[in-house]
């Protein structure tokens, strides 16, 4: 599924967050999203999903207009892995996976043993069967990334967003996660990842989408946007702070 | 637990606690005559009055005491939901204080039993509504918070006119029944009340029942729900309205009943789990069994009847307690 940005303003009441932001994702690629903290990644996020209108512009997907789309075909398009969070009550991992088939049940049924079934196989798929039946306050902060992921596959989305989810994952975790991801993209599936790590862009992503100090937002090849001097102005280090810290991570 | 064995449970414990609360009272029937009397059979063995008490006043107040605790507990485990927050209770938004100062201002002004439940009942969605207007209004801030802070705000309001009335009615006459009424109980229930508010209460019920497995996804945060395909401001204004139209009903037959609504939903995850699937059904059942059991304490351990609000408070702080004591997260 293709997404596209024009000439969008996003932003809240009384501040716009990010201006005349023009993009467009191409079916079945992955691309990176980078920024500083604060620098309007998580807005860029909302906006997609539709839960922040647009102050001007319109984003498109398969060149429908977002706003034109109910809440639930949007979540059918479009499925979103949030950062690991508390919860308030101790849901059972299964359940909070099932929460996925939401946009694919009509308002009064309630998931029943297709949904049981095929939510462990997704939990199965991602090598977290065993978690099925802990409860969600007992996870470590890594294994509730996992269960959201799987929650949001799930939802079988076409465009899937993920807000840092390598953040609290082990390394070992981390490598899988990219590997799920490409696999993900062979499918067919489009995808959009916020991350810290320009490394994970370089290793997977098709294009990089930077949000710069100034608000505006660029998109480009790996290595393009990667490059060192630009890395530095993106996190306002300078370029010789950047190439130590890469030398010693190689 | 597995969700059968609860619910058989629940069957076995609700039955037997009916049977024990058309035996017990004033004036005791023996199982024999409960059962022949609910059969119908042999009627002329047994005296007229026997029959009067079973299906005039005992049945009529079963029937309440079960109406009134489910959908209390019904209301309280939805707001606890929908609020994130488990310390919350029916009355968050105001329908307990809402309802007593209509029920108060009927009181005061002397109006009839019909008059004073309507102004209880119309007082009680008139403050959820103001609550809600005024979280549209303040749409800057976080809307679960702001409907939970608005709430506590208008219920101080009404409990300041509550006071200001109990001050300015006649001792003699009208203090005594704006006490009771606020103490809450089931002794004046008649078959009308139960005509009138039982379907209100159902009504409440029916859409909150279809809707329990989605009440999880409010559970998250908004911005999840929403990326789940949940329409949020319809779906938690429904539930809303559902669980006000609930505990205005229940309140305005029966007065202010607190703690049903607070400890059930957290007697309920500790036997099911948090999953509203299963949840709310599971903390109905208990609701309407504790009220029934607690009504049949209250008309039966002491000479005259004591007031179910102090018994519910009796029997609900302790546990809840020991809820925190025991962490408090079950």
């Amino acid at each position: 599924m293709s997404l596209k940005v024009n000439h969008a303003t996003l932003g809240y009441a009384r501040s716009i967050v990010l201006q005349n932001v023009s993009f467009a994702l191409e079916s079945g690629s992955l691309c990176c999203l980078l920024g500083a903290n604060g620098s309007g990644k998580t807005t860029l996020m909302r906006s997609i999903l539709g839960v922040l209108p647009l102050r001007s512009g319109e984003i498109c997907i398969d060149d429908v207009p977002l706003a034109q789309l109910s809440h639930a075909d949007r979540a059918r398009h479009i499925a979103w892995v949030p950062q690991a969070h508390e919860g308030t009550f101790a849901f059972q991992v299964i359940d909070m996976v099932m929460m996925g088939f939401s946009p694919h049940l009509p308002a009064f049924s309630v998931p029943g043993r297709r949904e049981h079934e095929s939510a462990m196989s997704q939990l199965t798929a991602l090598g977290i069967a065993h978690l099925a039946g802990r409860n969600w306050k007992e996870l470590s902060g890594g294994e509730r990334q996992l269960v959201l992921i799987a929650r949001a596959l799930v939802q079988r989305p076409r465009l899937l967003l993920l807000d840092e989810p390598a953040s609290s994952l082990d390394f070992g975790h981390q490598i899988s996660l990219l590997e799920t991801l490409k696999q993900l993209r062979q499918t067919g599936m489009t995808l959009l990842m916020a991350t810290h790590h320009p490394l994970h862009a370089r290793a997977i992503a098709d294009t990089v989408i930077r949000v710069e100090p100034d608000g505006s937002v660029t998109q480009g090849s790996v290595d393009s946007q990667l490059q060192v001097d630009r890395l530095a102005a993106l996190y306002r280090v300078t370029p010789e702070q950047i190439r130590h810290h890469l030398s010693h991570s190689h | 637990m597995k969700f059968s064995v609860v619910l058989g449970l629940l069957a076995l414990s609700a039955a037997l606690c009916g049977l024990l609360s058309m035996m017990a009272g004033a004036y005791p029937l023996s199982f024999r005559q409960v059962f022949s009397l609910l059969l119908h059979s042999d009627s002329d063995t047994l005296s007229a009055q026997a029959s009067i008490v079973l299906w005039q006043i005992r049945i009529p107040r079963l029937l309440a005491a079960l109406l009134i605790g489910a959908a209390l507990a019904g209301a309280g485990t939805t707001y606890q939901g929908i609020f994130r927050n488990p310390l919350v209770s029916p009355d968050i938004l105001g329908v307990a204080s809402g309802s007593g100062l209509g029920a108060c201002l009927g009181i005061w002004f002397g109006l009839s039993i019909v008059w004073i439940q309507l102004l209880a009942f119309c007082g009680g969605l008139l403050v959820v509504a103001g609550v809600w207007l005024i979280t549209l209004k303040a749409s800057r801030l976080d809307p679960v918070l702001t409907l939970v802070l608005a709430g506590i705000a208008l219920s101080t309001l009404c409990g300041a006119g509550i006071s200001l009335i109990k001050i300015l009615a006649d001792p003699y006459t009208q203090l005594p029944s704006i006490t009771f009424w606020l103490l809450g109980g089931l002794s004046s229930i008649t078959r009308t009340d139960l005509a009138f508010s039982g379907p209100l209460m159902v009504a409440g019920a029916l859409p909150l029942f279809l809707l329990r497995w989605r009440m999880n996804l409010l559970t998250l945060s908004d911005d999840e729900a929403a990326s789940l395909g949940v329409n949020v401001v319809r779906l938690r204004l429904t539930l809303v309205v559902c669980a006000t139209l609930m505990t205005a009903s229940a309140v305005s037959i029966a007065g202010v009943i607190g703690w049903i609504g607070l400890v059930v939903p957290h007697i309920g995850r500790l036997l099911i789990g948090s999953n509203h699937q299963r949840l709310l059904p599971v903390a109905m059942s208990i609701g309407a069994i504790l009220l029934l059991l607690t009504d049949t304490l209250a008309r039966t351990l002491s000479a005259t009847e004591i007031p179910l609000g102090i018994l519910t408070a009796f029997i609900g702080a302790p546990f809840f307690l020991l809820l925190l004591l025991r962490g408090g997260r079950p």
